[in-house]
């Protein structure tokens, strides 16, 4: 459905895409993930026909952009970072000026009740959409994208400034979408295009580091697992039980929590749970364990992570093409 | 464009930017029409007044579009514009005609001005329609220098003051031409001033030559708003 082939984007003398190659077939979720800065919204920007590549193909279901812009553009529906949402208008004017707009044919009032009630915005129809909340913006942001039902829809960071309630919410409608439409959705929280998409494409410094299904790339990043726990007990004797415990690799005291507990930073071993043991461990010397959480991979972790294996996978496949040489 | 001439001519009279203008624009001609015909004097003079009202015109259009696509950028609502399927020109021209209409429509009200000459004097009706439709050619060439300079920057106030700056020097060609002695260079800068090209209907003369210069000149700054689009896209 989308063909993203080779693309360079370059702003004066900074290049801000190296020539990043990706496909994405019909009905998929592809989450793009980057931190800020990396290219993500130029990439999705030059795909919706709003900048043009300094050099590459961006095709949409055959249509090269550049070529036959107006044919691309009716087949994508776009929430930039920023709704583009005018602010002295209601939100049913608005809706009604972009159906305009995209010259769509479908049945006027049916069609975008049909999208108020998908994006739950029917009550709010007769508001100003400057005394909308954050939240309820976004909505129309995302209503405005699927007016004329593109097969494409291309969410650039659709949660960013939105509360935990709002995120969820934003989430499931995303996934809903997903039902009828392929989407790219870009975002710079690893947990947020995991729950969402089928696959991710890492991006960073203009350059694509990983391009893999969503369970392959969580495995990659995979490496020693950070456990906090907080425990009540002598220091030395609990640190010395923890360091005994099969699977960890690393632990340290953090500090004193209150009183009673103190807390201990636990690094164990890639891909071993070592919490049953824990608790079994302290239980058998009753040391009560009163907290334990995961520390999540930072996206800089990730990025550490893939890029080194990356390097690690390009060094031996150097030294295999060496060695097939000398021989 | 259909589309975006619409939403833009609602917005002039949501916001107080239509209201606005059209007060300004019938206080300042209202104030000129009575000074230069309706005051006792020797003889009143339609001609002086239109040549005054055509100086207002370079400060009072560039209000009229120097949000026209200013705003737009300050606020990211162009990539609405520009990732929908429309063409460029398609939307730069909808923005250009819904100025072009509130400035005719408010050119026509002004009209009504002339009603009191009938009922108090004799007036030269020829006279008054061909400066009325040579404002009118004259506004559509300022709204296009004004959409212009609104499509450089996202500042709507240097939008409207480096407008103004233009449109003040394509008046000031016709006093640099009166001090230049090389004659291809005078004919030369005589063909772009306004006041030259306006001459002919401050005495009556329908000039089809000057009416193709304002729509040709005003077609000529639309295209290079149009190109900056279009650049900015692969800058």
């Amino acid at each position: 459905m989308i063909e993203f082939t080779d693309i360079y984007k370059n702003y004066g003398d900074k290049q801000a895409l190296k020539g990043i190659s990706f496909n994405v077939e019909a009905g998929e979720i592809l989450g793009f993930l980057g931190p800020n800065g990396a290219g993500k919204s130029t990439a999705l920007n030059i795909l919706t026909g709003y900048l043009s590549a300094s050099a590459g193909t961006a095709k949409v279901d055959g249509i090269d952009i550049l070529e036959n812009p107006i044919e691309a553009k009716k087949l994508i529906g776009f929430l930039p970072e920023l709704p583009p949402l005018y602010l002295d208008m209601t939100v049913k004017e608005y809706l009604y000026f972009v159906y305009e707009l995209k010259k769509c044919r479908l049945p006027k009032k049916q069609h975008i009740n049909e999208i108020c009630e998908v994006v739950k915005i029917n009550h709010v129809l007769n508001r100003v959409i400057k005394n909308l909340s954050k939240g309820y913006r976004q909505r129309v942001g995302i209503a405005q994208s699927l007016i004329g039902n593109p097969k494409v829809l291309v969410f650039d960071e659709p949660t960013v400034g939105l509360d935990p309630k709002q995120i969820i919410e934003i989430r499931n409608l995303i996934k809903f979408l997903g039902k009828e439409h392929t989407i790219i959705l870009s975002s710079h929280i690893l947990p947020e295009v995991q729950q969402v998409c089928s696959r991710i494409v890492v991006i960073n410094e203009g350059q694509i580091v990983a391009n893999e299904r969503t369970e392959d790339l969580i495995k990659a990043v995979e490496g020693p697992m950070k456990q906090i726990a907080k425990i009540v007990g002598p220091e030395t004797e609990v640190l010395k039980a923890l360091r005994e415990l099969p699977g960890v690799k690393y632990c340290e005291i953090l500090g004193k929590q209150d009183t009673d507990s103190v807390s201990y930073l636990i690094e164990s071993e890639e891909r071993i749970d070592i919490r049953k043991a824990l608790f079994h461990s302290l239980a058998s010397k009753g040391y009560p364990l009163i907290g334990l959480e995961g520390m999540e991979l930072s996206l800089e972790d990730i990025f550490v992570r893939l890029v080194t294996k990356k390097q690690e996978a390009e060094k031996k496949k150097k030294t295999i093409a060496e060695q097939r040489r000398a021989n | 464009m259909g589309a975006i001439y619409k939403r833009e001519l609602k917005s002039y009279f949501v916001s107080p930017l239509g209201y606005i203008f059209m007060a300004n624009f019938l206080a300042i001609s209202g104030l000129i029409f009575s000074i230069c015909t309706l005051q006792k004097q020797e003889k009143s003079s339609v001609s002086a007044y239109f040549l005054y009202l055509l100086i207002a015109f370079a400060i009072l259009l560039p209000l009229l579009t120097m949000k026209s696509l200013s705003e737009e950028r300050k606020t990211k609502t162009e990539q609405l514009l520009m990732t929908a399927p429309i063409s460029i020109s398609g939307m730069i021209f909808g923005k250009y005609f819904a100025a072009l209409t509130v400035f005719a429509g408010t050119l026509a009200i002004n009209s009504l001005n002339f009603i009191l000459l009938g009922i108090y004097g004799s007036p030269n009706v020829p006279l008054i329609a061909a400066n009325v439709l040579c404002l009118f050619f004259v506004g559509a060439l300022f709204l296009a220098i004004g959409i212009f300079f609104s499509s450089l920057t996202e500042d709507a106030l240097i939008s409207a003051l480096t407008s103004m700056d233009v449109i003040f020097a394509l008046f000031a060609f016709s006093f640099f031409a009166q001090g230049i002695e090389i004659k291809w260079l005078k004919t030369l800068i005589q063909w772009f001033s306004v006041l030259d090209r306006y001459t002919p209907f401050m005495n009556g003369q329908l000039d089809i030559t000057s009416i193709i210069y304002f729509v040709s000149f005003a077609g000529v700054f639309l295209f290079l708003a149009v190109r900056v689009y279009e650049r900015r896209r692969w800058a």
